[in-house]
């Protein structure tokens, strides 16, 4: 190790147009990613996300970027060779801001992820960006039907127990199918457990 | 794959709570991050290589620009490498970038600034390294715009970039500077920097990359967390 990182600055609440073009209505450049997941050739049980960032006075911060990076139902990340083998067609990757939705939700429509193995409850992986975050921010998102992989999950053991529920979905009933509600807290009561990734 | 990646280093990322820069302090979480061991999650990232059905968008002095014109100030090329902290270099690795236009206006509708748009300019791009980790993107240099902050409060003119890298573990969104920027020394966002790694956010101005007759050049290298060096490597 010799040379420094280069440090992280906020994203700035004028991000939406290079990055989530299309969500925003601009449409000079094309998406790299949007917030669904899916094509018709992803394998595996269609579910939502969605969510609400809350900062410390619970207002809803409506110019926050979310991602997300996660496994395809049968457990393989994207990059793996194991995946790309397969018929799945998943892209792995979503992108979100919460400027478009009135309730300043972001949203979601992907796959339920499966197991990754190594001591690892299915999960969504999380980095939330916004204007006055100076470094982006890693969370995980689980599952609450899961409760025994939940227990033995390597990241959810080294949280304190009394913090552990800011890490687990609320599944919600909706006629669009399977909906998780995860909601970030930056601050407060229920501040949202945030990784050292 | 890389067994693991070395932690962010906080001694050149700012701390998440700022004093002088406001929206901070009811954004930024009060409580340590948790530490883990990174997993296959941590590891892993998506690749935007090679950029199927999207053109290469490094050239922001055409890709907003209407009926062949061209947007106003001053030239500018961008151009350097992506490395690790070992000085390796990152390939095929996604750098998105956005930026104001020369009078400081931003063509994100939420901008109320009262400087005018420019028609010929969008203000994004995105390219990928090539093979030695080089990158380089043609625009216009930014202007200053005021932000609300503190009284008098400017921006210094920068640029937003976001990078991936290889790992979920390696994201980077910054922001780079231009030298010599008077308003650098007042800016709470740049000052939120440790005072260490500050010249690490400010591009040099290169004759070498200069383009003869067309733009200026500046070198600007992005630096991402490395591998962590095994017991035997040390
Ligand atoms: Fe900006």
């Amino acid at each position: 190790m010799s040379l420094k990182q280069t440090p992280s600055q906020t994203i700035g609440p004028f991000f939406a147009y290079g990055l989530t073009p299309k969500q925003y209505g601009y449409n000079k450049i094309k998406d790299i990613a949007s917030n669904d997941l899916n094509s018709e050739g992803t394998i595996g049980e269609r579910i939502s996300i969605e969510g609400i960032v809350f900062d410390g006075n619970d207002e809803p911060v409506d110019d926050a970027l979310i991602e997300i990076w996660q496994a395809s139902s049968s457990g393989l990340y994207v990059t793996s060779k194991n995946l790309k083998d397969t018929n799945d067609s998943f892209s792995g990757f979503g992108r979100c801001g919460t400027g478009t939705n009135p309730q300043r939700k972001f949203s979601f429509t992907t796959i339920k992820p499966g197991t990754t193995g190594d001591n690892q409850a299915p999960h969504i992986n999380f980095t939330v960006f916004m204007r006055g975050l100076l470094s982006h921010v890693y969370t995980r998102m689980y599952f609450p039907e899961e409760e025994g992989a939940n227990q033995h999950d390597s990241f959810l053991l080294n949280v304190p127990k009394n913090r552990r529920q800011t890490l687990i979905a609320k599944q919600i009933s909706s006629n669009k199918g399977s909906v998780y509600q995860f909601n970030i807290y930056m601050q407060g009561a229920n501040e949202t457990v945030f990784f050292d990734v | 794959m890389t067994s693991s990646y070395n932690q962010r280093d906080w001694t050149v990322h700012p701390s998440y709570f700022s004093e002088n820069y406001k929206s901070t302090h009811l954004r930024s979480p009060t409580k340590a991050p948790i530490k883990i061991e990174q997993t296959n999650s941590e590891l892993t990232a998506p690749s935007f290589f090679p950029l199927i059905n999207h053109e290469q968008e490094n050239d922001l002095t055409k890709n907003g620009a209407v009926n062949g014109q061209q947007p106003l100030g001053e030239r500018i090329v961008v151009t350097g490498r992506v490395v690790d902290e070992n000085g390796k270099p990152q390939p095929n690795t996604l750098i998105e970038i956005w930026q104001c236009n020369s009078s400081g206006r931003y063509i994100h509708a939420a901008d109320q600034h009262d400087a005018p748009l420019d028609p010929n300019f969008f203000g994004a791009g995105r390219c990928i390294t090539d093979n030695n980790g080089i990158y380089k993107f043609y625009s216009i240099k930014p202007g200053a715009y005021p932000w609300g902050n503190h009284k008098n409060a400017w921006r210094p003119a920068h640029i937003h970039f976001s990078l991936f890298g290889p790992a979920f573990a390696t994201r980077l969104i910054t922001q780079s500077y231009f030298p010599g920027d008077p308003l650098l020394e007042l800016d709470p966002i740049f000052q939120s920097t440790p005072k260490e790694a500050r010249k690490l956010l400010i591009k040099t101005f290169d004759i070498e990359a200069t383009e003869e007759g067309f733009a200026l050049g500046y070198k600007f290298d992005f630096i991402l967390r490395g591998p962590k060096a095994t017991p035997m490597e040390k």
